[in-house]
């Protein structure tokens, strides 16, 4: 029997020729990632358990992106944790205030994770750099400790969906309402325990930015990863970023899929998943008049240079509605850079939006644009459940950079042809 | 081994932000993130759990973040079993990385309702619901994570 993308990385890592869906292996990491607030907890039992080593200080990462620039006394106690332990033990990738970004953003721009890698992070969104054509999946803290002392871990070896891509997305339809799209269409529980793999002739019209912010929903289908065939558009992106050795894996010609769906982009339209589930997708035929108090454009699915131009095109010349917050929060400095030299953060100023360093800040409700009870947001974050943005009676809606600029214009959920 | 308590009973898709809200991960210490566990969705738990005590819910449980916060302050709040449809995934392996006992059981996510005395066998999986005097045969696990699990957790058993 052939095998998927995700089984033959799988079975390279566990040194074995063949792996079955169900089957459990240990395999070995290349890459090992935590943030500012899973590391302190696998530090505590990496402390707890004795170690007094680490696998490698070149394959462990640390991001410290949620709570900071530390937002409080106690999330600065959690960064000094995480910024000691990288210092005695050399974690090289260690990013701190000033040079971090995102850990989902931050991590490919860097060139740390390669096509065929298998990648653990202490962070549901690490299924993002499956856009790289790598096995990247989210684990918890415990994982993630295990993980740094011995650079391996353990893995039920995933079925799989395929999505097969084909056609081209029209005028402010974007990767994510093909995502979007794709979890309302098999739920939040759709994939569970599974893969996604993409692929399909319609792949080519698909950049780098819109692949990692596919991948990066996976979790919201409840998959295990979510991974991209690798093409031109991967290697053109990878080349000027890795600079360690890899190697590319495809799917068998005869892998067995649980189920195949064809996907036309050219089908796909603006839409909205309404609270409090990702799998709440609508179309604008479907919404109806809804007011927003705020708009919040970024995070590890969408703070990239792509969609901060996104935002920038709808947002150039106009000013957001009265009454309406509108936070842009570019996902890197070198996004932040980027969007400064093109004077986008320009445009957003004068539109009258707060632009902020990178955080994950409002996505997960730790601060940077809080709800109050019964507020509402338009957000290009990933996760709209209860309380998820801050009051356990705001409500978010998932949106893409498109629409939510336009909302944050019109004050109202709105799609960007309103605008016209 | 055996759990014995009295069930809190939720729905599906129960995430990992109504667990444990991310406001309170600024700490990572699980006995005082225990008195926050679940208050997004049922504000009286952390003042109504007993140790032992035994949660029941639908489909999906556990979605959305990796935070093993979710599942430790679950544990930390005394309850000695989650028993689901099913769980996501994250929250599956953490558990059993943690030594929280989880039993996927479909009839017993049905019929069990809030507040029935249930004891689970984890030898065999069979749940026996004491108050409806009725027993549900839950899924058991493959050899690799019983030996995780019989460790008392994933680093006592890579040592």
């Amino acid at each position: 029997m052939g095998m998927t993308m995700t089984q033959k990385i799988l079975a390279a890592h566990a040194g074995l020729d063949e792996v079955k869906p169900g089957q459990l292996v240990m395999a070995d990491l290349d890459l090992v990632l935590g943030n500012d607030v899973t590391s302190p907890v696998a530090i505590n039992e990496f402390n707890k358990a004795g170690f007094d080593s680490i696998f490698s200080q070149d394959k462990i990462t640390m991001v410290m992106d949620h709570f900071t620039p530390n937002k409080d006394i106690k999330a600065a106690g959690q960064c000094k944790q995480c910024r000691e332990f990288a210092g005695k033990y050399g974690i090289k990738n260690y990013f701190d205030v000033g040079d971090m970004g995102i850990e989902h953003a931050l991590l490919p721009e860097k060139g740390l994770v390669a096509p065929g890698d298998c990648v653990i992070g202490a962070d549901s969104h690490t299924c993002t750099y499956g856009a790289l054509g790598a096995f990247s999946t989210g684990v918890g803290s415990t994982d993630m400790c295990a993980g740094m002392a011995k650079g391996k871990d353990w893995f039920r070896i995933p079925s799989a969906i395929k999505f097969n891509i084909i056609g081209k997305l029209p005028k402010w339809s974007t990767a994510k309402d093909v995502i979007l799209h794709i979890i309302t269409m098999i739920g939040v529980d759709g994939a569970l325990y599974k893969s996604m793999e993409f692929s399909g002739p319609g792949l080519k019209n698909l950049t780098m930015e819109d692949r990692l912010c596919m991948a990066n929903m996976a979790i919201e289908a409840g998959a295990k990863n979510g991974i991209f065939a690798v093409d031109e558009v991967t290697l053109d992106y990878i080349k000027d970023k890795v600079t360690k050795e890899y190697k590319i894996f495809e799917a068998d010609e005869d892998a067995e899929y649980d189920e195949v769906y064809d996907i036309d982009l050219s089908q796909i339209k603006p839409t909205v998943a309404f609270p409090h589930l990702p799998e709440n997708g609508r179309t604008f035929d479907e919404i109806g008049n809804i007011p927003i108090d705020q708009a919040v454009i970024g995070s590890c699915t969408n703070g990239r240079i792509e969609d901060i131009r996104a935002a920038a095109e709808i947002l150039k010349g106009r000013h957001i509605a009265e009454g309406v917050r509108c936070i842009v929060i570019p996902a890197t400095q070198k996004v932040y850079l980027t969007a400064m030299k093109e004077g986008l953060l320009e445009i957003f100023i004068n539109a009258g939006c707060a632009v902020s360093t990178p955080t994950c800040g409002p996505c997960l409700g730790g601060h940077m644009g809080i709800l109050a009870k019964g507020e509402r947001a338009v957000a290009t974050t990933n996760r709209n459940f209860v309380g998820r943005m801050g009051h356990p009676e705001s409500e978010v809606y998932l949106a893409s950079p498109y629409v939510a600029a336009a909302s944050a214009v019109m004050g109202r959920i709105a799609q960007p042809s309103e605008l016209d | 081994m055996k759990a014995h308590g009295t069930v809190h009973k939720y729905g599906d898709n129960v995430d990992t932000d109504v667990i444990i809200p991310a406001r309170y991960l600024n700490s990572a210490d699980m006995q005082e993130l225990a008195k926050h566990c679940m208050e997004d969705i049922d504000i009286e738990f952390a003042g109504r759990v007993k140790p032992g005590d035994i949660m029941v819910a639908k489909a999906n449980f556990g979605c959305g973040s990796s935070r093993e916060h979710a599942p430790a302050s679950i544990k930390a709040s005394g309850i000695s079993c989650v028993i689901a449809k099913s769980f996501a995934r994250i929250f599956y392996r953490n558990a059993i990385n943690i030594g929280l006992p989880i039993i996927e059981c479909d009839e017993a996510a049905e019929k069990i309702e809030n507040g029935d005395e249930v004891e689970i066998d984890f030898d065999t999986g069979v749940i026996t619901n004491i108050t409806r005097n009725e027993t549900y045969q839950g899924q058991s696990f493959p050899e690799f994570l019983i030996n995780i699990i019989n460790s008392n957790g994933l680093l006592n058993s890579l040592k």
